[in-house]
């Protein structure tokens, strides 16, 4: 408890106090949405919500649960603050980024509450750095609308066995077309680049798939570009949930594992690109 | 003009290719001086450098085997040749596990460090690489520009911590900004600092402790009756400092830094007979 002796003092200004043993487990999922410079952070009593967009059709949201933290208070029922990312993870890993069990950096993370920079404490080894990072107007975010009642597909699989298409991806094209029906393909994701259409099929059975919840056959285009970053969360996950609506929004949940074994979530949401003619397919 | 030497050891060769990988990371062109029992890399500030300047001292009998040379004259036997540190580092590269490494120099269609690298093999001929690193001669004239650069009268002086700690945080500081602080006082704390418009960050080192600096100079006490608590400070180029802490190899045992207070930092690294010296000015 590194900063057990100067929590006594200056506490009761801040709005909002988190604590962490190890900051890695903070900064290692916001690398995985870290796509863009800046970052909307939500805090309420359940924990903290970091959520970054791109293009007004995809968002990307980290959640790192109060229970995550050593010790978490805060004092307002929201706390609502824009950041830029870049500058929070230079921050973050300020003491460098290897996973040695030897040298875990300590983080003490506060906020005064609007108009105020958010105040990092890091500390490892007894080298201490402070960092005040300016917090900016938070900007509205995308609401998506993405209600578990309109899901009509949905699959789990094990991270691993979208990894290994997701690096085998055909970047030359410019979308991804995901397939999902409860019957024949069952999960096919499909490329159209310059050397030709690749299909990749998921049978139902397979040892990748923990859940298969299909109701009705649907295809959708999603642009590969806005995809992409989501492989950062993917190479960190070890499940992944793969839901589309009635709409053909995508959402991707990322379940990962962090150092210490506990879970959090990354998720991504993502428009169709176009709606295609029954015709082409 | 004479030179030829050898190194027969392996660590020998090891150790001395650590050092000119760490020359040539920190310069692109650097003078050699050679001297009857020591070799000197050696940098002096120029506009062009950003000001830098750098200086290492290397006793040649515990890296070479053979080392004979022969200077201009009698009276200055010496040799000073400026190359691109680069070049000799490529070459050592070479002569990883090499038998023997002869260097000489050379006169081809300029002058040159003829490095010849004798390679183990597995039959009765041996294999031998040679390496012809183009040297400039500079005239004994021109010497007095590369004297030894005096210990400034510095305000504070420290240990510094662990270079791989502070290796790490320049390192993202130089993400942030192009400018640092080092500020440090004779309780043995030493701050960096770097300030934007869209953060601050300060890294605070403690306990470090003071080099017992023994002066016979009355006027180089300057930093013996200042107040403890009080900060000398330097704000320099981020990435001079950056390419120092990255490019060192030497694995110091001693560590120091110096501070005149807004004039330049002086870095001194130590290794058993090995010293590195690194100054950077201070920006306003």
């Amino acid at each position: 408890m590194p900063f057990s002796t100067q929590s006594e003092t200056g506490d009761d200004q801040y709005i909002l106090v988190a604590n962490l043993d190890n900051v890695r487990n903070l900064s290692n999922i916001l690398k995985a949405i870290h796509f863009k410079d800046h970052a909307t952070c939500f805090a309420t009593k359940n924990g903290i919500k970091m959520t970054v967009e791109n293009a007004k059709c995809m968002q990307a949201n980290a959640f790192i649960q109060a229970g995550i933290f050593q010790e978490y208070t805060i004092k307002e029922d929201s706390v609502v603050f824009r950041i830029n990312l870049t500058v929070l993870l230079d921050c973050l890993t300020m003491f460098g980024t290897s996973a040695l069990p030897a040298s875990s950096t300590a983080l003490r993370m506060c906020y005064m509450g609007y108009g105020h920079p958010v105040t990092l404490f890091l500390e490892e080894g007894g080298v201490v750095t402070v960092c005040k990072i300016h917090t900016q107007e938070p900007e509205e975010t995308l609401d998506f609308d993405f209600c578990s009642t309109n899901v009509i597909n949905k699959i789990i699989l094990q991270s691993e066995g979208l990894r290994e298409a997701f690096a085998e991806l055909d970047m030359t094209s410019e979308v991804l077309q995901i397939t999902m029906s409860p019957d024949k393909p069952y999960f096919r994701l499909s490329t159209f680049g310059d050397a030709g259409s690749a299909h990749l099929d998921y049978p139902k059975d397979s040892d990748l798939m923990e859940a298969f919840h299909c109701s009705q056959t649907q295809t959708n285009r999603y642009k590969l570009s806005l995809l992409k970053p989501s492989t950062k969360a993917l190479a960190l996950s070890c499940k992944v949930s793969i839901r589309t609506d009635n709409r053909g929004f995508l959402s991707l949940q990322y379940m990962i594992r962090n150092e210490d074994g506990q879970i959090c979530f990354v998720e991504y949401y993502c428009c169709p690109d176009e709606n295609i003619d029954e015709t082409e397919l | 003009m004479r030179f030829r030497a050898k190194i027969v050891d392996v660590s020998c060769l090891s150790h001395f290719s650590r050092i000119v990988n760490t020359i040539s990371r920190l310069a692109k062109t650097c003078t050699l001086r050679l001297a009857d029992d020591k070799l000197y890399f050696i940098l002096s500030d120029k506009v062009a450098n950003g000001g830098v300047s750098m200086w290492c001292e290397l006793q040649q009998g515990n890296f070479f085997d053979e080392f004979q040379m022969e200077g201009v004259s009698a009276e200055h036997n010496d040799i000073y040749l400026e190359f691109m540190p680069e070049n000799l580092s490529r070459a050592l590269k070479t002569a990883q596990n090499a038998k023997t490494v002869k260097i000489k120099l050379t006169k081809k269609h300029c002058p040159c460090l003829t490095l010849a690298v004798e390679l183990p093999s597995l039959s009765a001929s041996s294999r031998i690489v040679t390496h012809d690193i183009p040297v400039a001669v500079i005239p004994r004239k021109l010497w007095s520009d590369f004297r030894e650069p005096s210990v400034p009268d510095f305000d504070v002086s420290v240990y510094l911590p662990a270079l791989k700690t502070m290796k790490s945080v320049v390192e993202r500081m130089k993400n942030l900004s192009n400018y640092v602080i080092i500020e440090a006082n004779r309780n043995g704390e030493m701050n960096l600092k770097i300030e934007t418009d869209l953060v601050s960050v300060t890294t605070h080192f403690k306990e470090l402790g003071s080099p017992p600096w023994v002066f016979d100079d009355a006027t180089q006490s300057s930093s013996q009756d200042r107040d403890p608590e009080t900060m000398a400070e330097a704000r320099v180029d981020i990435r001079k400092l950056q390419q120092f802490l990255a490019g060192q190899q030497v694995n110091p045992t001693k560590a120091i830094c110096n501070i005149v207070s807004k004039r330049i930092v002086h870095f001194l690294l130590l290794h058993e007979d090995v010293s590195l010296q690194y100054f950077i000015p201070a920006l306003a």
